[in-house]
Parts: C-alpha cells; sequence; structure tokens
C-alpha cells in the first residue's frame, strides 16, 4: 500500500501529458476535418481527390504504425525537405509533437466523415434562406451551417474523442510519459504491475465520464429545438 | 428579337392596368428589370429569354404547368439560380457578371449580390425557417448580422410583424413545434423583417395541406393590398386573378401570355393559357 502512495504522484503526473496530448491532437483533428469534409464537398475535382486518398490512406493503416513512421521517419523526411528547399537548416521533432501530429492526422480524417455527413445532413433550403436574406459566405458559416453541423457531427463526434483519448496510449511506445508510460514504470519498479495497470484503467475512465458529461451538455444545448418538450 | 417584342406586348399592356403610368415620364425606369434571361440546366434549356419589369405597388402572379421554369425564373431573380444569359437591375443597378473560366456566367462581384438579396426577400414553398432558432431568432437573424440592426430594434421589429401575422404567442416556439401554416405566416415576417423592395414568393402555398392554405393566402393579399411590390409563383388561379394586377403565363421557359388578370384570364388568346386555366377550374 505504502508503493502504491509512493507511487501514486508519478503516475498521476502522466495525465497532464494524455490530457494535453488529447486535446491538442484533437484540434489538429477537428481543422483537418472540417477541411476534408469542405473538400470531399467542393466543386473542385483536384481537393476531392486528395481528401479521398487522405481518408482511404488513413483509415487503412494501423495507428501504431503511423506514428512510428512519422517519429521515426517524419524528422527525417523533414530534414531532408529543409535541405534541399533551404528553407530550414534542422528540425528536432520531439515525441510530443510527433505523437500529437500522427494522433491528429489519423484522427483528422474521421473527422473528415463525420464533418461531411453532418453537412450533407443540413437542407439546402436552410442554406438558401441564408443567402435569400443577403448573408456573407461566413455569417452564413456562423450562424446557420455551424450550429447545424455541431448537433448533426455530435454523436460521432464524441466516439471520435473517446477512440482518440484513448488512442494517446500509443504515445508510450515512442517513449513520451503520459498515463501509462508511468503507470507500466511504476508497476515494474514496485513489481506491482496490476495494482498500477488497474489505477491507470480508473483514471482513463474517469477522464472518459468527464467529457462524456461535457458532451451531453452540448448535446442538450445543440438539440434544444428538436427535443421533445415544448419551449417555455 | 423575341425579347423586345415581349418587352412592347408588355409596356402596351400596362398602360391600361395603371392610371399612374400616364402622369409619369415614359422613360421611368421599373424597379426591377429583368432582361432576357436564359437559363440551362446542360443541354436542358429552362429559361428561354424571358423579360420582365416590376414598377413600384406591383403584384405580379407567375402561373405555368410545372416544368415551365416559372420557379427557376424566380430564382434566378435573386441569383440562387445563376443565369446563364441575360441581366438583372434592381433600381437602375445592374448586377455585373463576368464568365468563369469553364465559360459560365458567374457573379462579378459577390458583395453586391448580398445587397441586392438583402432588398429582395424571399419565401419558401418549404418555408426554410432555420430549424435550430425560435420563431422570434429567425425574424431578427436577417435584421442583426445582414441589416446590422441592434438587437433591441430588431426584437421591436420581429414583434411587430408577428402580431401582424397572427404568431405574436408563438414567438418562443422553434420551428418544428408549429403546423405548416403558422411556418410559412412565420417565414412572410422573416421576409418582412428586411423590409424588401420587392418580395418573392415561390409556390408559396404549394406544401401546406388544403385548409391551411387560407390562412397564408390572407397575408399575402394583405401584403398586396399595402402596395407591396410582390412577385409570386402561384398554381392558386383565383388568388392570381383578384390579388394581382398582372399575370404572366410561363411555357417551354418563355412567355405565353401576359396581362392584366380580368382581361388575359377572361379572355386568353393562348390556347395553351386557355386550356391551363380550364384545367385549373376542376
Amino acid at each position: 500500500m505504502d508503493a502504491v502512495v509512493t507511487y501514486s504522484p508519478f503516475v498521476a503526473s502522466g495525465i497532464r501529458i494524455t490530457v494535453a496530448l488529447s486535446l491538442l491532437s484533437l484540434l489538429v483533428a477537428v481543422v483537418l476535418g472540417l477541411l476534408g469534409a469542405w473538400a470531399k464537398l467542393s466543386g473542385s475535382y483536384a481537393a476531392r481527390r486528395i481528401a479521398e486518398l487522405y481518408t482511404t490512406f488513413i483509415r487503412g493503416v494501423p495507428d501504431l504504425v503511423l506514428m512510428l513512421l512519422l517519429y521515426f521517419g517524419g524528422q527525417m523526411a523533414l530534414n531532408r525537405l529543409g535541405a534541399i528547399t533551404g528553407l530550414w537548416k534542422h528540425i528536432e521533432l520531439d515525441a510530443f509533437t510527433a505523437g500529437v501530429l500522427a494522433i491528429g492526422f489519423i484522427f483528422g480524417s474521421y473527422m473528415t466523415e463525420t464533418f461531411r455527413g453532418a453537412a450533407l445532413a443540413i437542407p439546402r433550403g436552410q442554406v438558401e434562406a441564408g443567402l435569400a436574406t443577403g448573408m456573407s459566405r461566413p455569417t452564413l458559416f456562423r450562424r446557420i451551417i455551424w450550429p447545424q453541423l455541431v448537433r448533426h457531427a455530435l454523436p460521432s463526434f464524441t466516439n471520435i474523442w473517446l477512440t482518440l483519448m484513448k488512442a494517446t496510449a500509443l504515445v508510450s511506445v515512442i517513449g513520451l510519459e503520459d498515463l501509462v508510460y508511468n503507470g507500466y514504470a511504476a508497476g515494474k519498479a514496485t513489481r506491482m504491475p496490476f495494482t498500477f495497470m488497474f489505477i491507470v484503467l480508473m483514471t482513463y475512465l474517469a477522464m472518459t465520464a468527464i467529457s462524456d458529461l461535457g458532451l451531453r451538455w452540448l448535446d442538450r444545448r445543440y438539440s434544444a429545438h428538436v427535443r421533445a418538450e415544448r419551449p417555455a | 428579337m423575341p425579347a423586345e417584342h415581349a418587352l412592347r406586348t408588355y409596356a402596351e399592356g400596362t398602360r391600361d392596368v395603371f392610371d399612374h403610368s400616364q402622369a409619369e415620364p415614359e422613360q421611368k425606369r421599373a424597379k426591377l428589370e429583368i432582361r432576357d434571361l436564359h437559363k440551362s440546366f446542360g443541354a436542358l434549356d429552362v429559361l428561354k429569354g424571358v423579360s420582365l419589369d416590376a414598377h413600384d405597388h406591383d403584384v405580379i402572379s407567375i402561373l405555368g404547368a410545372s416544368g415551365s421554369g416559372k420557379s427557376t425564373f424566380l430564382r434566378c431573380i435573386n441569383f440562387l439560380e445563376m443565369p446563364t444569359r441575360g441581366s438583372i437591375a434592381l433600381n437602375g443597378e445592374t448586377i455585373r457578371t463576368r464568365l468563369s473560366p469553364q465559360g459560365q456566367q458567374e457573379p462579378a462581384d459577390g458583395r453586391q449580390i448580398e445587397r441586392v438579396r438583402a432588398r429582395l426577400a424571399m419565401v419558401f414553398q418549404s418555408f426554410n425557417l432555420w430549424s435550430h432558432m425560435t420563431l422570434l431568432e429567425n425574424i431578427i437573424e436577417g435584421p442583426i448580422h445582414v441589416l446590422g440592426l441592434g438587437r433591441k430594434e430588431a426584437i421591436e421589429r420581429a414583434e411587430a410583424l408577428l402580431a401582424k401575422v397572427g404568431l405574436h404567442d408563438r414567438k418562443t416556439y422553434y420551428p418544428a413545434f408549429l403546423s405548416g401554416g403558422q411556418q410559412q405566416r412565420g417565414a412572410i415576417a422573416r421576409a418582412l423583417a428586411m423590409e424588401p423592395e420587392i418580395m418573392l414568393f415561390d409556390e408559396p402555398t404549394s406544401a401546406l395541406d388544403p385548409e391551411l392554405v387560407g390562412e397564408v393566402l390572407n397575408i399575402i393579399r394583405a401584403l398586396a393590398e399595402e402596395g407591396r411590390t410582390m412577385i409570386i409563383v402561384t398554381h392558386e388561379i383565383a388568388f392570381a386573378r383578384e390579388a394581382s394586377n398582372r399575370v404572366v403565363f410561363l411555357r417551354d421557359g418563355e412567355i405565353e401570355e401576359q396581362g392584366a388578370p380580368e382581361s388575359v384570364m377572361a379572355h386568353p388568346t393562348s390556347p395553351h393559357f386557355e386550356r391551363f386555366l380550364a384545367r385549373a377550374r376542376h
């Protein structure tokens, strides 16, 4: 029991990395997802093909393989490119950045499909009513499209976010000291692997439960207009 | 040129409809001038050169069988459909277009189109109220975010309009909880909130249950009596006859017949129009 008390702060310090990694990757994934969805729905043939290639490729490759490839190969590729173009000298791609990029890149492809489907679920008439009122494109997006996009995307977004948060555990293989890495190290040092993995498990469960609450709040907020009860 | 011919016929046709047109100088420009509008979808020519003028206080009903191009024509006026050829001018300001690299006509200035659209309010067949906003929010949206009106002022304007269309007690309702007739009356209030110069109605009663048609037509009729300038695509022959000062019959993308309802609808010269009117009577 002493060992648990002694090592718990160390294990807990991994939460910071896990949370930061999850949130930053999510940001990358959402940006890529919106860009991807826009490309897939755009009139440009080239944009559609690039987005198609992106989602087909990513969804057909194991996350771990892609992460290792990006961590070990990405730095080399970046520096090779820098040497050829002469634009930059030497770039150190640390494990954290590699993790964020890899996870964001992978989940961006899932987000692409989520946002594309959500955008298609918005009736054309909603957009036409905005245009006919004289809205500019940015106003139309912000006031009409985005709120409806969020509602349609939220169920699938929730799934992706939970999967993403758990997928960050993979970064422990590239030596990032996240929750899993620290839990594993503590388990090895104390010879209590089961105890510490259980602590890690409960911590993940707590994190997903908290985000579930947040997402439920978002869902209520964005689907007020379709809920059964009448407004006050 | 068929377009010029149509214009001349129209100019002759209007003189007896408007007593004020004699008092005003002949060269006074119309509020809305549509010239030689063409629209093709691929190989399909939907509009083949339609010209139309709308003056202040005109209520123009556009009739025609389905597929005659009447909805497309209305949607070309505010550029929801990009006309393949032809020009549109509001208060003498022609909407500028250019040819895209693919050789298609496109707006030369998006801002200009937004400005013009804000002055031409549209009421749709399927209402198209924004589903994530309450009725009140739907109505203040355009005034606040397009016209830049203050929130308080926009709400005042909206409340007055809601009272006018008989929906004041429904202002906190989301569209999903309103009947079709209520949604359409709400959509009319939303259009009016923009204080438009011309209102465009695209089959405003076609998606309604028969018992709800009357409440919407009554409001449009009241707007006509207020002297609002309106262009209405409709299937309601009786309504067109009593509410409009001009009817236009479209057939195969061209104006087949037009004039004051009491003359052209009583004595149609086109056999197609005659048959159309006869069919509608049953």
